[in-house]
């Protein structure tokens, strides 16, 4: 799966970022953009929204906002349904 | 910073216990006995500085390995609430230099020129202020409007401050600041600009309520340098995993430190109340009972956060600092303590009565009572508390 589209538009939207989404690479460093850890709950609740996820504690780190990629990633593993994950049987 | 031998680990006890010992007698004979001429005029309290400098406290977080006395933060946190008991303005310029001495110790030991100013902040006793508000972005330190301009290995930086403490008297001052012209306001790198190298044109004056020593009067500051001035580490970094929790500790310690004083006035009081009517236990002596569980209180929780900052510090990978968990917590410490010694010090002045309110005399609370409003609006505890909504949207404790 890849959400990269998506979670563009919601870190153009929620972001507060000080540059255009749009002249960001995928693996661009966000904090270099403008993003701060106080803006990066607006996008954890939009991106929880959009892709029905909820972001555990462990998670809620600066790594997981560092780039479109990684936030891409956190929402893949999350997205994931979990019993797709669970050997069958079990 | 994991590596923990490179950070001040602490005193041994018998060591430590002596220079408990010997700041309260540095706080008895000078900080407590310039406090009232320093509120009064408003004053630097050089007496209580060069004291410090005596003492050689002023390099007292710097690691043994560059000369400093390498005492931990929890002991960093017991000395500055025992000057908070003599004189808050003293306390209070004592815990801000030491804020400033742990960016560096935290965040730029790797680099040679910061090595080398580590040793000569030990051999000079150089005493380093802060610059990180900005005229037009007012608290905000996560945003700046000025910019460092570097050019070869020099830089160029002009930041109009509205508030450096103890400014005139630094010997050095961290500056935040863009790290570019062309970067955004949150881009920031810390800078430390040094006497001789700037100049410092005052924008304000400093006559408030209480604090008065500190003479946190504003300035256009004007300097220069050499590029290994900026620290290695983003701000965004230092500001997390230094300067916000060390800030709340060293401020909360003093600020029980005022509260333990003001206690230490009312517990005098009642005591010349009870030699009145022996064998009785004067009224008073139970509001006083009620008011030392709340120091308590407020004590336990400065010690807790205290400990915790010091193990992460010590033993955990940097992410654990930078976590909304422990941010929130940094911010609580700071919203309680600084509510708790208007508290305590408020009713210490109940207790004294009208002797706690007069100016003139031996029970007088009135300056504690004025220090102790500053502590709300030293970073606004409502800016602290929005802080905390938005992040409890999405932190569950765990």
């Amino acid at each position: 799966m890849n959400h990269l589209a998506a979670i563009r538009q919601i870190l153009a939207q929620h972001g507060r970022l000080s540059v255009n989404v749009d002249t960001l690479n995928d693996d661009s460093d966000l904090y270099v953009a403008g993003l701060t850890s106080l803006a990066t709950v607006g996008v954890m609740l939009a991106l929880e929204d959009q892709f029905n996820i909820e972001f555990p504690e462990s998670m809620l780190s600066r790594r997981t906002f560092a780039s479109l990629d990684a936030i891409a990633e956190a929402v893949d593993e999350l997205a994931t349904p979990s019993s797709s994950k669970v050997p069958v049987g079990t | 910073m994991n590596e923990s031998e490179t950070l001040p680990a602490g005193a041994p006890k018998p060591i430590f216990d002596r220079l408990v010992n010997e700041a309260h007698a540095i706080g008895k004979e000078v900080l407590a006995a310039n406090a009232a001429d320093v509120d009064r005029l408003a004053r630097f309290p050089n007496e209580s500085i060069d004291a410090l400098r005596r003492a050689r406290l002023l390099s007292a977080y710097v690691p043994k390995a560059f000369g400093g006395m390498g005492l931990n933060v929890v002991q960093i946190a017991k000395v500055c609430e025992v000057f908070g008991q003599y004189c808050g303005s003293s306390a209070m310029i004592y815990a801000m230099h030491k804020i400033q001495v742990a960016c560096v110790v935290h965040h730029a030991q790797g680099s040679p020129y910061f090595q080398s100013y580590l040793r000569q902040l030990v051999d000079e006793q150089r005493l380093m202020a802060s610059a990180t508000t900005e005229m037009g972005v007012g608290g905000d330190l996560r945003s700046s409007i000025c910019a460092v301009e570097v050019e070869g290995d020099s830089f160029r930086l002009t930041k109009k401050a509205p508030v450096i403490s103890y400014g005139e008297a630094a010997d050095d001052i961290l500056i935040t600041c863009r790290k570019s012209p062309n970067a955004p306001a949150s881009e920031q790198v810390h800078v430390l600009v040094r006497r001789g190298d700037y100049t410092a044109e005052p924008l304000s004056t400093w006559d408030t309520l209480g604090f008065r020593g500190t003479c946190s009067t504003g300035f256009t500051v004007t300097s220069h340098g050499k590029a290994a001035q900026i620290l290695p580490t983003p701000f965004a970094d230092i500001l997390a995993q230094t300067m916000h929790p060390f800030s709340h500790i060293v401020w909360s310690s003093l600020w029980s430190g005022i509260a333990i004083d003001a206690l230490n006035q009312a517990r005098a009081y009642v005591r010349t109340e009870a030699r009145k009517t022996p064998g009785e236990t004067p009224l008073n002596a139970i509001r006083l009972a009620e008011v030392d569980r709340v120091l308590q209180e407020m004590r336990n929780n400065v010690a807790t956060f205290t400990h915790e900052y010091h193990d992460l510090l010590m033993h955990a990978p940097r992410e654990a600092l930078t976590s909304f968990g422990f941010s929130i917590r940094t911010n609580n410490l700071k919203l309680s303590a600084s509510q708790l010694i208007v508290d305590i010090v408020g009713r210490a002045m109940l207790i004294c009565g009208i002797s706690g309110y007069r100016n003139d005399s031996k029970y007088s609370i009135a300056r504690h009572l004025r220090d102790a409003y500053g502590a709300a609006l030293m970073v606004n505890n409502d800016r602290i508390m929005k802080h905390n909504a938005t992040m409890l949207l999405v932190h569950k404790e765990g």
